[in-house]
């Protein structure tokens, strides 16, 4: 039974363990930020909502078109869910469709479900609703709203495949050089069938209960600021900021890690036989010279220590954050407190 | 009549019902890692694994072999892994001439696509184990004593509870589709825009009616007083006899994946 | 041999009025083993309008979906206007028979009555002048017109039901089928979907528990019980037999 498009509910196997822990890792990260954000945004009300609009989620994976012959299009649903509940929840939801997928109908692994919520629920949701309002930022209007919206789809569905391929590559389960076209090329058709059930549904929705999409996609539609509109909002959000880096250094590193490696394998073979071998060979970890983790083997443990390194540079910066931060707020109430003394 | 098996589980009297739902969980997950540590060509100890779960199977009252009856549909993703075959270097098995190039069949390539596609296989039948013998709820509140964050707990057992609710109406909607997708030429009109847009449009509608229902969920948990927070609830603790099947758990599975790594031949 | 005139082929010769539903020997077993159609015989004649009535879970609806391939016989045989109902017969037997669904929200997903309307027509293959009468005609025999603009969400539940009713219409089937049309509607919206039902000059068929409706527009009534036929004959003597009405968990209207 495959509601959804199956091709990115990976099985436990096909990711090697230490790809695995490592996406975990980052994964846990990235929805730790996404809880801590949806507590703090959403009402009380939206305790049985979000259990619900899973549900939907889940329920609208089934929905399906006719494309040719006996192929059918489906939804994924990571951008629908970011534009309708916020990005935060989207992603909140989006897990837990993955998670009960996996807990009650074994589709997907459980120790991959790391790799697959990183997938298809941060790359895929809050990946594609920053294409999303980075876009919409750029124009006016509901139509160029919904264009976004519509870019942003297929961008999730495409970006998903690719950063599936490399774990697959990486975890030696799939050449580098197959797994990437076969991926990207499949999914670059069924990211159509995506942006355009995205935009559909977003459209109807528009039409029949426009209170119902958040307040400030109006805003932003209205070219205006609103109270977290536009591009300058996103910027100036600190958690928005978070994510994206963890993400962007944790697809850094997945991507470069192999060049790094001692071993011809995979992508560095790709290198050396088009000719890119003075890259593979100017090993960009060179600062640290025995960047391995005890125990695991080449490609995997620069990947892993790559990971964890980025984590860690992360905590300081965000503890320095956290006392700056203190600092200021300390400083901001002494100078209250004396200017109404 | 709703489509959707929703939870797998199979009531038993038997020991591994009996376990706590931590017990189990962090069993399944530990023994899919180890399975998923085995080195390449373990198929001897994959099959070991395999006659673990069958033994467990047994004792859990439902059979030995139905988890591996069950576990087939693992089976479309093991393409993915096919490609290996043919691009992992080492010693000829065959070749395959097709018209402008020869596809080559490496030992070392089939050795490793065959460990991916037997250890997923197996790691299945693990989930499929747990899912047999736990009660969802029971997993969910599992995973809550184990430190999974409210907001997950109370989405996934929401989710859970409006899943067949909303499923049925998907189906309803699609059923309803296709009682008008008739044709007396055999031919379908209609272009594939049009279609996909009608797919949108049973999905925003599918959306709105969720976040209804979700509503009234709200103001029927407000009627019988709920006041804006779902209080975390205290689990008991573990008792000192699940401790130690964890503990033992741990250790034959260290155990056993020592053996696997030195001791065990592998191909 | 080109296909259509090999389905003519199959098809037999005119379909004969006088059965134009055939439902022969019909046993269903759900995919989970429950048996809900236990063996049912049947013939309806074009432009008859029958009645299904029965306790719930006798298998009404479940029958109903085999009228338009929905499901498919485990055994025996279904045919309609002389096809027989086959996974390869299945768009030309919905283009047949039109099943308005009890729950109108399951079958209104356009943002407006007009493009509800259109959805069947425009998967038929039809020219735009086309669709665009045969949604006017629709719209007309349900007392709907001037409604194209609407949007679907925002209508009573009455007028839902007529949209719905409306979808199908504009397929022009022979055969209309009905499931529980009469569910949540207040006395006057029953008043109105009766008076527009005895308008209909097409075969009908409609599972109900409204014994009301079924007294003032359908003449031959057939009771459904745990998934058999129970008795099928003239709805004034049916209705008036409360030993009968009673031992299958119906009342009298």
């Amino acid at each position: 039974m495959f509601p959804a498009p199956f091709l990115l509910h990976a099985p436990d196997g096909f990711f090697s363990v230490p790809v695995s822990v490592a996406f975990w890792v980052v994964t846990a990260a990235v929805l730790a930020i996404s809880v801590r954000e949806a507590n703090r945004s959403l009402e009380e009300r939206t305790v049985p909502t979000l259990g619900v609009l899973a549900a939907f989620i889940f329920a609208a994976q089934m929905v399906n078109f006719q494309v040719a012959g006996g192929t059918s299009g489906h939804l994924l649903g990571g951008v629908l869910a970011a534009v309708l509940l916020g990005p935060w929840a989207g992603s909140i939801v989006m897990a837990s469709v993955i998670a009960v997928q996996a807990l009650v109908f074994q589709d997907g692994g459980l120790v991959v479900m790391g790799a697959n919520i990183f997938n298809m629920g941060i790359i895929g949701t809050l990946g594609g609703y920053v294409v999303y309002r980075a876009i919409a930022s750029l124009g006016r209007g509901w139509r160029w709203q919904l264009g976004a919206a519509a870019v942003a789809a297929w961008f999730a569905v495409e970006a998903a495949a690719v950063v599936t391929a490399f774990q697959l590559a990486l975890s030696d389960t799939s050449p580098l050089n197959v797994a990437l076209p076969a991926m990207a090329g499949v999914h670059a058709l069924i990211g159509l069938g995506e942006a355009a059930i995205t935009v559909a549904a977003l459209a109807f929705i528009a039409s029949v209960r426009p209170d119902l999409l958040q307040s400030r996609e109006r805003a932003i539609a209205a070219g205006g600021e609103g109270h977290a509109g536009g591009l300058r909002g996103a910027l100036r959000s600190g958690p928005a900021w978070l994510a994206a880096g963890i993400v962007a250094s944790a697809l850094v590193v997945v991507v470069l890690a192999p060049f790094a490696s001692a071993d011809p394998d995979g992508l560095e073979r790709v290198a050396i036989d088009h000719g890119f071998d003075a890259v593979a060979k100017a090993n960009p970890y060179e600062i640290l010279p025995d960047y391995t983790v005890p125990g695991l083997g080449g490609t995997a443990s620069t990947v892993v220590s790559g990971l964890l390194g980025v984590l860690l540079v992360l905590a300081v910066v965000l503890g320095a954050a956290r006392i700056v931060a203190a600092r200021r707020a300390a400083r901001l109430q002494r100078e209250e407190a004396s200017s109404t003394a | 009549m709703s489509g959707l098996a929703l939870d797998r589980y199979l009531p038993r009297e038997s020991p591994i019902h009996a376990l706590d739902a931590r017990v189990k969980f962090l069993v399944a997950v530990a023994f899919i890692l180890a399975v998923s540590l085995l080195p390449a060509g373990a198929f001897a100890s994959i099959a070991i694994a395999w006659a673990a779960i069958a033994l467990a199977s047994g004792a859990a009252k439902l059979g030995p072999f139905r988890p591996t009856r069950n576990a087939f549909f693992a089976l479309p993703f093991v393409l993915a892994a096919l490609p290996l075959v043919f691009t992992r270097p080492g010693e000829e098995l065959f070749s395959l001439p097709l018209a402008v190039f020869t596809l080559r069949v490496s030992v070392e390539g089939l050795v490793a696509f065959l460990t991916i596609a037997s250890k997923s296989w197996v790691a299945v039948q693990a989930a499929l184990l747990l899912a047999y013998t736990t009660p969802f709820h029971d997993l969910v509140d599992a995973l809550r004593a184990l430190r999974l964050p409210t907001i997950f707990v109370t989405t996934v057992s929401f989710m859970y509870r409006y899943l067949a609710v909303l499923s049925d109406e998907a189906s309803r909607m699609l059923r309803a589709r296709a009682a008008r997708s008739g044709s007396r030429s055999g031919r379908s009109g209609g272009s594939l825009r049009w279609r996909a847009v009608v797919a949108g449009r049973i999905v925003g509608a599918l959306f709105i009616r969720a976040y209804e229902r979700s509503e009234r969920v709200y103001q029927a948990m407000l009627a019988r007083g709920f006041e804006g927070t779902v209080r975390p609830r205290a689990s008991r603790a573990l008792r000192r006899r699940e401790w130690a099947a964890l503990a033992l758990a741990a250790a034959l599975l260290a155990s056993f994946e020592a053996a696997a790594h030195l001791w065990i031949p592998a191909v | 041999m080109n296909p259509a005139a090999a389905d003519d082929a199959r098809s037999v010769a005119p379909p004969d009025p006088a059965r134009w539903i055939e439902v022969e020997h019909l046993h269903f077993v759900y995919p989970n083993g429950y048996e809900a159609l236990k063996g049912i015989d049947l013939v309806i004649a074009r432009g008859e309008k029958v009645a299904i009535i029965g306790p719930n879970g006798a298998g009404k609806s479940t029958f109903l979906l085999h009228l338009n391939g929905i499901h498919l016989p485990s055994h025996g045989r279904v045919r309609v206007a002389g096809i027989e109902v086959t996974r390869a017969t299945v768009k030309r037997v919905r283009a047949e028979v039109g099943l308005v669904f009890q729950d109108p929200d399951d079958q209104l997903f356009s943002p407006t009555v007009f493009e509800d309307v259109a959805f069947g027509p425009i998967h038929m293959g039809l020219s735009p002048e086309e669709v665009h009468r045969r949604v006017e005609a629709a719209l007309a025999k349900v007392g709907m017109s001037g409604f194209e603009r609407r949007a679907p969400f925002h209508l009573s539940l009455g007028q839902r039901k007529r949209v719905a009713l409306a979808t199908v219409l504009s397929m022009e089937p022979s055969v209309l089928v009905l499931d529980e049309p009469s569910a949540g509607l207040d006395p006057r919206g029953r008043r109105e979907l009766i008076g527009l039902l005895r308008t209909f000059d097409e075969t009908l068929i409609a599972s109900t528990h409204d014994m009301r409706l079924v007294a003032e527009v359908f003449p031959r009534t057939v009771i459904l019980d745990d998934g058999r036929i129970a008795a099928d004959g003239p709805t004034e003597f049916i209705l008036a037999d409360d030993v009968l009405l009673e031992a299958h968990g119906l009342e009298r209207p």
